[in-house]
């Protein structure tokens, strides 16, 4: 019992990572459209740069700032600079031009960082709480990178849906004609979009990073895992979103935990599979589709 | 207000506009005839700047606004609804209602905007919560028109509100139409293929017929006119 309660609680912490990875693609494909396979290594590049602050003597906090504002600024040159000239064009050529991206920034970084793992310290101690005696799979950095994702995604929420800002971004998601014509600058809302979800991603890879170390490779498999919780949320919903990142989390951590650490990628691919070829539309998807 | 002058329009080797011009007095309603593929929607599309012109001039109040992108066209005072409105069925009724007025950045205005829609459409007031997808094809209609009048329009382009409408909230909306002119002063420019309806309320008409215009007139003077009636209207 023990046992299964320390996986659900190291599942539930990978799985809010995944979640946060999850909710970066979805951001980017309600928007525009696209599956953003750059995501991997644009986390990636972000936590390389936290790592360069804590390697050149900065702080953790210092980092993790460094992370999410060379996020947004990254996403939102990318979009405007990459991504726009792909947009509304067939799908294909925006598959091409992510995954070209992302070739380009692992490249990059292995010529300005080198290819050898880096380790990169958690902003907590990783050592397990105890309770009533019994050592647990739950030490106080998993409690903040569970607080941490679930701050981002209260905030997100909150602008998306309070905030007038919030409804512009929406309207363009939903409908960008019909939100241009209510005057919403729609090709300012899709860069902005872009700098939020990359925001969000870099947040996971800094999260991540003490257990993975930081190494242009390290991170591929993140977007496999983000995309697997995305689709099993149903790649529209960012609540959907989140709860694929916790089941495929947990998922995950049972297949660790009672098969072999070795399955844990199989695992991931062989849950993506199965939930395309049931339900495609993912596990909530409660409508066929919309409404005209 | 409204100056067309001679604009040309293409879909790709598609020629859908011809030289079409059109002239739109402050504070009249013109309605824009003429049968499926006349290229009506391709005009309006052209005058809110969702259609690049290939040749041509769209000038409203003598500065031209070709080239202009909608948003900006938006932000002089032209407010377009798409034919079958264009409600965003994913937003709440109030969402919808506050997106028309959301680019003046006048919030204490935009309240009071949003509160007189309800007023006048109180159907409206009823569902402000609920999504704009549980609307009827006429709630929605008027949500469409209500969003527009929201940001506060001198120009108002309307597409097709009688599609697949019933007689009676037609003629409601034709009504609507007419007292913006009458009583706020407002121009609208009225896209129909229904058009008796458009007829029985508008001051001017232009008949199109394969992206040419065939006729302008005042609207009395072409419901009497039995050839252009028969030819191109189908009444």
């Amino acid at each position: 019992m023990v046992r299964f309660i320390n996986l659900t609680l190291a599942g539930i912490t990978s799985g809010m990572v995944f979640a946060a990875v999850a909710l970066a693609l979805v951001l980017i494909w309600r928007a525009t459209r696209i599956v953003n396979f750059a995501q991997g290594g644009m986390l990636m590049f972000t936590t390389f740069l936290a790592w360069s602050v804590i390697d050149g003597g900065g702080s953790y906090w210092l980092a993790l700032g460094v992370a999410l504002a060379s996020g947004l600024v990254l996403g939102a040159v990318l979009e405007r600079v990459v991504v726009r000239p792909v947009e509304n064009k067939p799908p294909l050529n925006a598959v091409i031009v992510t995954l070209g991206l992302y070739v380009l920034l692992q490249a990059a970084a292995g010529m300005i960082w080198g290819d050898t793992p880096h380790s990169y310290p958690p902003a907590f101690t990783i050592r397990g709480l105890t309770v009533a005696g019994t050592r647990l799979l739950l030490s106080p950095f998993d409690l903040f990178v569970i607080g941490a994702v679930a701050a981002v995604m209260v905030l997100l929420t909150l602008l998306f849906v309070r905030t007038d800002l919030g409804l512009r971004l929406r309207a363009s998601a939903f409908a960008p004609e019909i939100a241009r014509l209510q005057g919403v600058r729609v090709g300012r809302m899709l860069t902005l979009g872009w700098a939020l979800a990359a925001l969000v991603g870099s947040l996971a890879g800094v999260l991540i990073a003490p257990s993975v170390f930081v190494g242009p490779a390290q991170f591929d498999a993140m977007l496999v895992f983000g995309f697997t919780a995305a689709v099993i949320g149903g790649l529209d919903s960012p609540a959907g979103a989140v709860t694929g990142g916790l089941l495929l989390g947990c998922a995950l951590s049972y297949v660790s935990g009672y098969v072999s650490t070795d399955l844990v990628t199989f695992g991931a691919l062989a849950a993506l599979i199965t939930v395309l070829m049931i339900r495609p539309n993912g596990l909530f998807a409660a409508t066929t589709g919309r409404r005209v | 207000m409204l100056e067309v002058k001679d604009l040309t329009v293409h879909y790709g080797a598609v020629r859908a506009l011809a030289g079409v011009e059109l002239s739109v007095d402050e504070g009249s309603l013109t309605a824009v005839l003429g049968a499926n593929g006349a290229g009506k929607t391709t005009l309006m599309r052209a005058v809110s700047g969702l259609l690049r012109p290939r040749s041509g001039r769209v000038e409203l109040d003598g500065r031209d606004i070709t080239r202009l992108p909608v948003e900006d066209i938006v932000r002089l005072g032209v407010a377009h609804v798409p034919q079958s409105g264009g409600v965003i069925t994913e937003l709440t009724v109030e969402d919808n209602l506050r997106l028309g007025g959301l680019w003046r950045r006048d919030r204490a205005a935009l309240a009071r905007r949003v509160a007189e829609m309800y007023e006048l459409f109180p159907a409206l007031a009823e569902r402000r919560a609920k999504t704009a997808a549980t609307l009827s094809g006429g709630e929605r209609q008027m949500l469409a028109l209500a969003r527009a009048l929201t940001g506060g329009p001198r120009l108002l382009l309307v597409d097709e509100p009688s599609l697949g409408l019933a007689p009676r909230v037609v003629a409601q909306l034709m009504a609507v139409l007419r007292r913006l002119c009458d009583e706020d002063g407002r121009t609208v420019l009225l896209v129909e293929q229904n058009a008796r309806s458009a007829l029985s309320v508008a001051d001017r008409a232009v008949v199109l017929d394969l992206g040419a215009v065939v006729a302008a007139e005042n609207a009395a003077t072409l419901a009497a006119d039995d050839r252009l009636r028969h030819a191109y209207l189908g009444f």
